[in-house]
């Protein structure tokens, strides 16, 4: 992987702390150290600890690999990895690292194959990463060879665990993190539940790019409603959330590192904002209005008292249900101040041409080049920026403060200090 | 899929005679320089003006066309979603402040119908500058092209898929390509 703007790409040394010097603040729920999202060593106890612990990975949706032999490059955490379909249906996530001298032996970003031959001295291995062949295993003219005692079964691939639930597939390093359901919580698989409810479906396409920001920002973004109404114009002008609107900001009661942020649009096309909300909101345009309002409809195709939620599952999958244009993003953390974020949209193999072009039509919202989608790009890489290169070091969190977790208003960071709450047992901070 | 959306992005013969294609060549050139000209003057609002009303205008990967699946960066249908798309950027959207230069090179000519209506291709680098950034190469790949005349001859876009080589993104696009 790489970084693609590289001239501001220093990190002040004081800000690369050592773990030893990593001491959260004494106002432990309302701040936020800088060395979270600039220290490699913190970041290296991250991979560790959460993305090779007792957690879930987001590898992949089931309809990516329908077939048998079906396979796509993938990633937990950082590491790479092959997700693959069996002869027998069953699907096996490994590491794209040759058992032998460690080439990245899968290189296409999906297809179909019998086996993966390493290209490099082409040991080869079948779907479920057990090491199947090896050139001139017993030498040639009987000199060389691998030794008698040299046994295939313990040379596989590395294998992760693997669960699949509605067609959405996690893996995992931990054998003793909880069964999916149980890890996503009630509140969350109840969401989950609406864009995933075990109906085939159709993927539409694929977004990849880097934001120059470390990989947590990206879950604190979508568990601070708070930047919603102010930073995306777009939103409040069109009517898509609106302070005030009727909206949750939910942290799963369990551990509080999930989240929903959701809102219900209202039945108008545009938001009815009233003057004393209008002055509180610095980029609101009075009277804009689209000349193609098709992209705005809202398709009522499911049960859920939310048009938009977005999901946060730790620590690497974002669910977006924006309205009709659906998609999940796999975040892959690509050192502390760097991400890579693969976005696979979907519909439903069931969808009508005319849904299919609705979704499409909406997709414009999201993505990298989406009204709202780009804009949090941005403010992240700005964020990022200045964490890295400013003597000052705390990020203030007191929206809302004293409360840890769910929220009813938006006006609130109490999210994002449930995710930290969390973070810290987990790291030891 | 989609009905009126180019789906084949393998290698096109030109069927056109070589000197109509040397003809419609140095047109389809002045309109590709005039085109960037707007983007890369920062004139994003008058961009749709190269389009005919129903225009499909579409960015994506190479991945994603060679899949032949049809998610867009930027998906509009028609000229009033560019123009809303336009308005958007220029008067709506928060970004950082950013200058673009286009590139347009190896334009082919690949067949003219009877009414008129141009196949063309051509290849594109997209260099991008941030303040106190690099000037980078943020986006390469080819523009697959359907012209047709307006009633001053005027050559307008029917069809434009941008089909990137680039395959992770820096951060985001903000202007049409």
């Amino acid at each position: 992987m790489y970084q693609s703007q590289s001239v501001i790409g220093q990190t002040v040394g004081a800000k690369d702390a050592a773990l030893a010097d990593c001491v959260w603040p004494a106002d432990g729920l309302n701040a936020i150290p800088d060395w979270v999202y600039t220290s490699q060593e913190v970041y290296d106890r991250e991979m560790e600890r959460i993305f090779h612990g007792d957690t879930w990975n987001f590898v992949a949706l089931e309809a990516e690999i329908p077939k048998p032999g079906d396979y796509k490059r993938s990633y937990v955490g950082a590491t790479p990895v092959v997700v693959t379909r069996a002869e027998d249906g069953s699907i096996h996530v490994f590491e794209n690292r040759c058992a032998h001298r460690g080439a990245e032996f899968c290189r296409s970003s999906q297809g179909n194959a019998n086996e993966f031959v390493c290209p490099y001295h082409q040991w080869s291995y079948d779907l479920k990463g057990n090491l199947q062949g090896i050139p001139f295993k017993r030498g040639v003219n009987k000199a060389g060879g691998m030794p008698r005692d040299f046994r295939n079964e313990d040379h596989g691939l590395r294998k992760l665990h693997v669960t699949a639930y509605h067609g959405v597939v996690f893996a995992s390093y931990s054998d003793k993190v909880e069964p999916i359901e149980q890890y996503l919580t009630p509140e969350i698989l109840e969401d989950f539940n609406v864009a995933f409810p075990g109906k085939p479906l159709k993927i539409l396409g694929y977004y990849r790019n880097e934001v120059p920001c470390n990989w947590k920002m990206y879950h604190e973004n979508l568990k601070d409603p708070y930047h919603a109404t102010l930073l995306h114009s777009f939103l409040v002008v069109f009517g898509l959330l609106v302070a005030g609107n009727k909206s949750m900001m939910l942290a799963d009661s369990t551990h509080g590192r999930h989240g929903i942020m959701g809102s219900a649009k209202t039945d108008d096309l545009y938001a009815d904002v009233n003057p004393e909300t209008k002055k509180e909101m610095r980029s609101f345009k009075d009277g804009m209005r689209l000349r193609d309002e098709r992209f705005l409809n809202f398709v009522k195709e499911f049960d859920s008292p939310w048009s938009v939620t977005m999901q946060t599952v730790w620590p690497n999958l974002v669910v977006q249900r924006e309205m009709n244009t659906l998609g999940v993003r796999q975040i892959v953390p690509n050192g502390p101040n760097s991400l890579i974020m693969n976005w696979i949209m979907f519909g439903y193999e069931d969808d009508t041409e005319e849904m299919t072009r609705h979704r499409l039509r909406q997709g414009n919202l999201m993505g990298p080049s989406g009204f709202l989608g780009l804009e949090d790009n941005e403010a992240m890489k700005f964020v990022q920026e200045g964490v890295r290169r400013s003597s000052s070091d705390i990020n203030i969190l007191k929206l809302d403060s004293g409360k840890v977790g769910t929220s009813e208003s938006l006006i609130s960071e109490a999210a994002i200090r449930a995710m930290y709450q969390y973070y810290r047992g987990v790291m030891e901070f | 899929m989609l009905n009126t959306m180019k789906t084949d992005y393998s290698y096109t013969p030109s069927r056109i005679d070589p000197a109509q294609s040397q003809l419609l060549r140095a047109q389809i050139n002045e309109f590709h320089a005039e085109y960037c000209a707007v983007l890369d003057t920062g004139d994003v609002e008058l961009w749709p003006e190269f389009f005919t009303d129903d225009a499909l205008y579409r960015i994506t990967s190479r991945e994603n066309a060679e899949l032949n699946l049809p998610v867009g960066l930027v998906y509009a249908e028609g000229r009033d979603m560019m123009h809303d798309r336009a308005v958007a950027i220029a008067r709506t959207q928060m970004f950082a402040p950013r200058h673009t230069l286009h590139l347009v090179t190896n334009v082919r000519i690949i067949d003219e119908t009877d009414s008129g209506e141009i196949e063309a291709q051509a290849n594109f680098l997209l260099v991008q500058t941030l303040i106190e950034g690099p000037s980078t190469v943020h986006l390469a790949g080819r523009y697959y092209d359907r012209f047709v005349r307006a009633q001053n001859h005027r050559l307008l876009l029917k069809e434009r898929q941008v089909i990137h080589d680039t395959a992770i993104l820096a951060n985001d696009l903000v202007y049409p390509v």
